[in-house]
């Protein structure tokens, strides 16, 4: 019986991710002059980029199906602002109550959003290009022209992001606690594994017995409820809450999605590659300033990262699809 | 088996012409503009003036210069989301051009050759890499030709006449109409010419119908795709340049949320997002649809903010449409 | 998902004890059309039972209401006597009955264990899957098959048949007394068909019964024990297998007299038309040779992947070969895409009609004349009248059945759907046809005003060359038959009549 390794999205990518970032870290070294692998600057960078983790881990299951959400940032700042609102007008509410209301927002404008997508059959894109302006409008509704500072927040609800458990960052906590979970319920769960089912082949899934519109529904509506949760984790990492928050963040972490291996079209990707995506963004985010790039590079790079990954991953299978087929021909 | 010797003439004879079925779509269209247009007035009074009418469709000539070959590209079943970003970069080469002393003609050009360029990239990449779906590659390059925009120019602006001939490009008119508008139908006539009337047209619906049973045609697939995308870069470039002379200034954050109207429009106007439906007319209506709706609700001092919620809404009921009337029977084509 | 059943015993006749699966009167019509009408089915305890009939014959529909995907519209069904009404798949899978579809019916990202039990993996008491119990089950169905692949192995990297084998496995995962296998042979090597034959036998030995839905002679000679005939919906009639005739068979389905179903030809061959030389691609195939001559019609046979429909598209221009050259007339071409070989007069009939040949959703007019619009033009403006009648003329010409030339492709039947890909084909000046699988899908009568089409083409001093997987179909049409086998062109018979089905197999099977 021959053991035959996947190497088309296995393990073999992440190593190359990270065979990759290797060099590019020890440039980045370089040219900052030594700050960039201290102790304290790692630390920083974990807990920068712990919001970006979880919410790249809450994309996963839409872009699994073959769908996509724009919405993802304006859903962050829906959440992060009706939390924030919240804990202004009603100050010593429990961190967690916040959290909820923050889930909660961004379950409702998911499922909205699958409903859009997997009952009226409109294009991912579209739908959620439309709902991306839409909930940011709301967003600024609520908001009605003010900010939300840090003083309103309390310092209870601030700790969340600065405190610490166990010695780790709060933050980078959470992310931990998302990934595992994350990890779980795409590996060992029906509904989980029934995402990939679902990316792979609909039709199929459908004879299976898979729901596949349910599905879908679960789909958009997981990665609402982490929008939500990582808006009010993101407001409280910023201390203020405003109309513009997370503007743009959903290329972020589309960019970390597709950067860790997940498929555009769906039915593959796995969560270590998604962290390692993150990951690497992240670093380039935390290196810019250190090595002199302005900030206007990013946006560039981040959309180059994007193109450069998804060519990257068409050769790649390519290559693949050309030796599987040689093998066949010599078996 | 017998094969009737008139059953050429029998096949031939010529479809029953139903209207219904022709303008359905386009009638709901023109009812919707009405209904805008009518709602415009009861808001403002002075609504219903030549003058002021011109004024408003000035305001968005832009978009509909960029909407019609979007269209085009979403009848071959592709989309093109990166069309603010390309106006974006085209302007502020053009601002850069312009500040470094070159001749405003020339710097004209070249935003129009900058569009057309990004358009190129676009169409070269997806000629190459056909398993890439067009949605991620625009989507990237949106990012990239508004980063790109940025690292250019900042945060700063680069300042256009006020008079003279470039300026007269958005606000001068020739008897009342505003040019930018008279280019857009010009416009719309090529385009209504090349989708429903020449070989290029149909075979651009034919690609959008089933793309590989279009190559076995002998339908040259990636060449109409470069095509169509280096022409909807190129009229972004040109919609730069109006767009330009509208605010007298080249910005690196123009056009945001630019992709959003265009395709609202293109999809309100009949083409669905599947590819190979939809016709010029429709988009020629639905293009003022959203254009002076979002102008009455200015009027209204209804804030940015709440215009974002409606134009966010009115693109995803557009697209809805074909959805909702699987929702009530019949069958809906998914790509 | 409860499981929802309807009991209901009947009184036990004496002819039902033996029946483990019943379908009586069953019908089923479809927005206003009737696909099934008044259907009696019977399936025996342990038989092997085949289903033939044209395309849109109902075969389909009857199978879909059999595993539960679709519900019929009268009719009733009785599993081992008992009346059962299935709610859905789940539903009929509880009760043993599951269906085997073609290739298509894969998770090709996922590994072959989540393939075989997608929807219904096995859990832990948490409700967790319990992957290592699912690769251990999965390991022990295969071996039950005779088949020893990893199943942790991603499904895409696995042949047709051992995708076909995992598609079976996964009907027994289901513990399914009850198989219906629709068109298994269709997409498999002979070796593998063979090696299916084996499996089919081997799951009858253990207690399954099963259905078996083909257009192939051949498997069903080989396999079933009887047949039924479907046509326009409503059964023709069952008979012994062994007890019917194959022209009593093909007049059952297409019902009237069919004996010989390929057409009389006078050979006249002339000089070298078309010359194929050292076409190499690698991983597809290697160092192709062949010479097609005027008024020739070369068929061309092999196994499924053995690289004749790779070799094909690249003469037409829709892959890249990496090296050799064709030659037509004598005359080198460059060819980069389809509308170079058209151009040079290639006109070729891909093998997949929806995919390939047509364009679903327009009519048939406007898909005849999609490949030479250019001729329609007046000063860049097309003609829509000489569109028309041009269409019109040439839909006539190869036998379309539809009343107007802007009924919708989609509409048709198979054999008719061939026929306007063929017209369109005619739209432009040939001197090479070249096609694959021409007849595949297609019901006998338009096959043979096909294969008479094609004789009439070469008899006008053309050329032909035809991929075909039915080796009947190669000796009762080819001059000359090649054949090619992984990849490389095995040898070239001269048709002249001692030419046998034995003799081409053998040349196609790999050594």
């Amino acid at each position: 019986m021959k053991r035959f390794r996947n190497i088309n999205g296995g393990i073999l990518r992440d190593l190359a991710l990270v065979a990759a970032m290797l060099p590019v870290v020890c440039w980045i070294q370089f040219r900052s002059g030594g700050i960039f692998l201290t102790g304290e600057n790692l630390t920083d960078l974990l807990k920068e980029t712990a919001v970006l983790g979880i919410m790249a881990a809450g994309m996963m299951p839409i872009m699994l199906t073959g769908g996509i959400d724009l919405s993802v940032g304006s859903v962050m700042a829906l959440g992060g602002m009706l939390g924030a609102t919240l804990l202004k007008e009603c100050p010593g509410i429990a961190p967690a109550v916040v959290l909820l209301v923050g889930c909660l927002t961004g379950t409702c404008c998911g499922l909205f959003n699958g409903f859009l997508t997997a009952r009226l059959r409109i294009l991912p894109i579209i739908a959620t290009l439309g709902t991306m302006y839409a909930f940011r409008g709301l967003t600024y509704l609520v908001a009605n022209g003010r900010w939300i500072l840090q003083g309103d927040m309390g310092g209870e609800f601030l700790r969340l992001a600065s405190g610490s458990t166990l010695g780790v960052n709060n933050l980078v906590a959470i992310e931990l606690v998302v990934y595992v979970v994350g990890f779980v319920f795409l590996s060992f769960c029906p509904c989980g594994r029934n995402l990939y089912a679902a990316g792979s082949n609909p039709d199929s899934a459908r004879v299976c017995g898979i729901n596949v519109d349910r599905t879908l529904l679960l789909a958009y509506a997981l990665t609402g409820m982490v929008a939500g949760f990582a808006g009010i984790l993101y407001v409280c990492d910023f201390g203020v809450a405003q109309g513009e928050s997370a503007s743009g963040y959903e290329m972020s972490v589309i960019a970390a999605c597709v950067l860790g291996g997940v498929s555009i079209s769906g039915g593959t990707g796995r969560i270590q590659g998604v962290f390692l995506g993150s990951l690497f963004l992240g670093i380039l985010n935390n290196a810019m300033p250190l090595i002199h790039v302005s900030p206007f590079f990013q946006e560039a790079i981040r959309g180059g990262i994007i193109l450069f990954s998804i060519v990257l991953n068409v050769i790649i299978a390519r290559r693949i699809g050309k030796a599987a087929l040689e093998r066949r021909r010599r078996v | 088996m017998k094969r009737p010797e008139n059953n050429a003439a029998l096949l031939a004879h010529e479809r029953n012409f139903s209207w219904g079925r022709l303008l359905c779509w386009e009638a709901l269209l023109l009812l919707l503009l009405i209904g805008v247009n009518a709602m415009n007035m009861c808001v403002s009074p002075g609504y219903g003036d030549f003058p002021v009418l011109m004024d408003a469709l000035r305001n968005f000539a832009d978009k509909a210069i960029i909407a019609f070959p979007v269209a085009m590209v979403v009848l071959t079943g592709e989309i093109d989301i990166s069309v603010g970003s390309t106006l974006a970069l085209s302007a502020v080469t053009m601002g850069l051009c312009y500040r470094i002393g070159l001749p405003l003609g020339l710097c004209v050009v070249i935003a129009v050759a900058t569009g057309a360029l990004c358009g190129l990239f676009n169409g070269i990449i997806l000629a190459l890499y056909r398993e890439l779906s067009s949605m991620i590659v625009t989507l990237s390059t949106l990012i990239v030709y508004r980063g790109l925009a940025s690292v250019l120019m900042g945060k700063e602006s680069v300042s256009f006449p006020v008079q003279g001939w470039f300026n007269e490009i958005s606000w001068g008119d020739f008897l009342g109409c505003p040019y930018g508008v008279l280019f857009a139908l010009a416009e719309a006539l090529l385009f209504c010419y090349l989708i429903h009337c020449t070989v290029f047209g149909r075979h651009c619906r034919a690609v959008g119908s089933g793309s590989e049973a279009s190559r076995f045609s002998g339908i040259k697939v990636e060449r109409i795709k470069i095509v169509l995308f280096t022409l909807s870069g190129l009229f972004a470039g040109v919609a730069a340049v109006f767009l330009t002379s509208w605010m007298c200034s080249a910005r690196a954050d123009m056009a945001r949320g630019y992709e959003m109207d265009v395709i609202a429009m293109v999809v309100l106007g009949g083409f669905s997002t599947a590819g190979g439906k939809g016709t010029l007319p429709g988009v020629l209506l639905a293009i003022p649809v959203i254009g002076l709706l979002r102008h009455g609700l200015g009027l209204m001092n209804m804030g940015s903010q709440a215009i974002l919620i409606v134009v966010g809404s009115l693109l995803v009921v557009a697209a809805a449409i074909p959805g909702l009337r699987l929702l009530f029977g019949g069958t809906v084509r998914r790509k | 998902m409860s499981v929802s059943v309807a009991y209901q015993k009947t009184n036990p006749s004496g002819s039902a004890g033996d029946y483990v699966l019943e379908a009586r009167g069953i019908c089923k019509t479809f927005s206003g059309a009737s696909a099934l009408k008044d259907v009696d089915f019977r399936l025996r305890r342990g038989e092997i039972h085949a289903l033939m009939g044209a395309n849109g014959a109902g075969k389909s529909t009857l199978i879909d209401i059999l595993t539960g995907v679709s519900r019929p519209d009268g009719g009733e069904i009785f599993l081992d006597g008992e009346k059962v009404f299935f709610r859905s798949v789940n539903d009929a899978r509880r009760r043993s009955i599951s269906a085997i579809y073609q290739n298509g019916a894969a998770f090709l990202h996922l590994n072959v264990t989540e393939n075989i039990f997608a929807g219904h993996g096995v859990t832990t008491a948490l409700g967790l899957l319990n992957w290592r119990a699912m690769h251990a089950r999965a390991e022990e169905l295969l071996r039950r098959l005779g088949c020893s692949i990893d199943p942790r192995r991603p499904m895409g990297d696995l042949t047709p048949g051992e995708r076909q084998v995992v598609e079976i496995a996964k009907a027994l995962s289901a513990q399914s007394r009850i198989l219906i296998m629709d068109e298994p042979t269709a997409a498999l090597s002979w070796r593998e068909s063979m090696e299916l034959y084996d499996i089919v036998r081997r799951l009858r030995a253990d207690g399954c019964s099963i259905i078996f839905v083909s257009h192939r002679l051949e498997d069903i000679r080989a396999l079933t024990d009887r047949i039924t005939v479907l046509r326009d919906g409503e059964c023709v009639g069952t008979w012994d297998t062994a007890g019917i005739g194959e022209s009593e068979l093909l007049t059952a389905m297409a019902g009237r007299r069919m004996d010989t179903v390929y057409p009389r030809r006078t050979r006249r061959i002339g000089e070298e038309l078309l010359r194929i030389d050292g076409f190499t691609r690698a991983g597809y195939f290697k160092d192709v040779s062949l010479t097609l001559r005027r008024g020739e019609i070369l068929g061309l046979a092999g196994l499924v992947g053995a690289g004749r429909t790779e070799v094909m598209r690249c003469v037409f221009g829709i892959d890249r070969a990496d090296r050799g050259d064709v030659f037509l007339n004598g005359r080198r071409l460059r060819i980069s895409c389809a509308r170079d070989a058209m151009d040079a007069g290639i006109g070729y009939l891909p093998e997949n009609r929806l995919a390939e040949g047509l364009l679903p959703e327009w009519g048939i007019g406007e898909n005849i004349s999609i490949g030479e619009l250019r001729r329609f033009t007046r000063a860049s403006f097309i003609s829509q009248t000489k569109e028309r009648i041009r269409s019109a003329e040439l839909a006539s010409a190869v036998g379309v059945k539809a009343k107007s030339i802007f009924d919708s492709v989609r509409s048709l039947s198979g054999g008719n759907q061939q026929k306007v890909v063929f017209a369109k084909i005619r739209n432009s000046d040939l001197e090479v046809l070249i096609l694959d699988e021409p007849t595949k899908g297609v019901d006998v009568g338009a096959k043979s005003q096909i294969y008479e089409m094609i004789s009439s083409f070469a008899a006008r001093g053309f050329g032909v060359i035809m991929v075909s997987s039915e080796l009947s179909e190669v000796l009762g049409m080819s001059d000359t038959v090649a054949v090619m086998r992984d990849g490389v062109v095995s040898a070239v018979f001269d048709n002249d009549g001692s030419l046998s089905q034995k003799t081409i197999l053998k040349a196609a099977m790999p050594v």
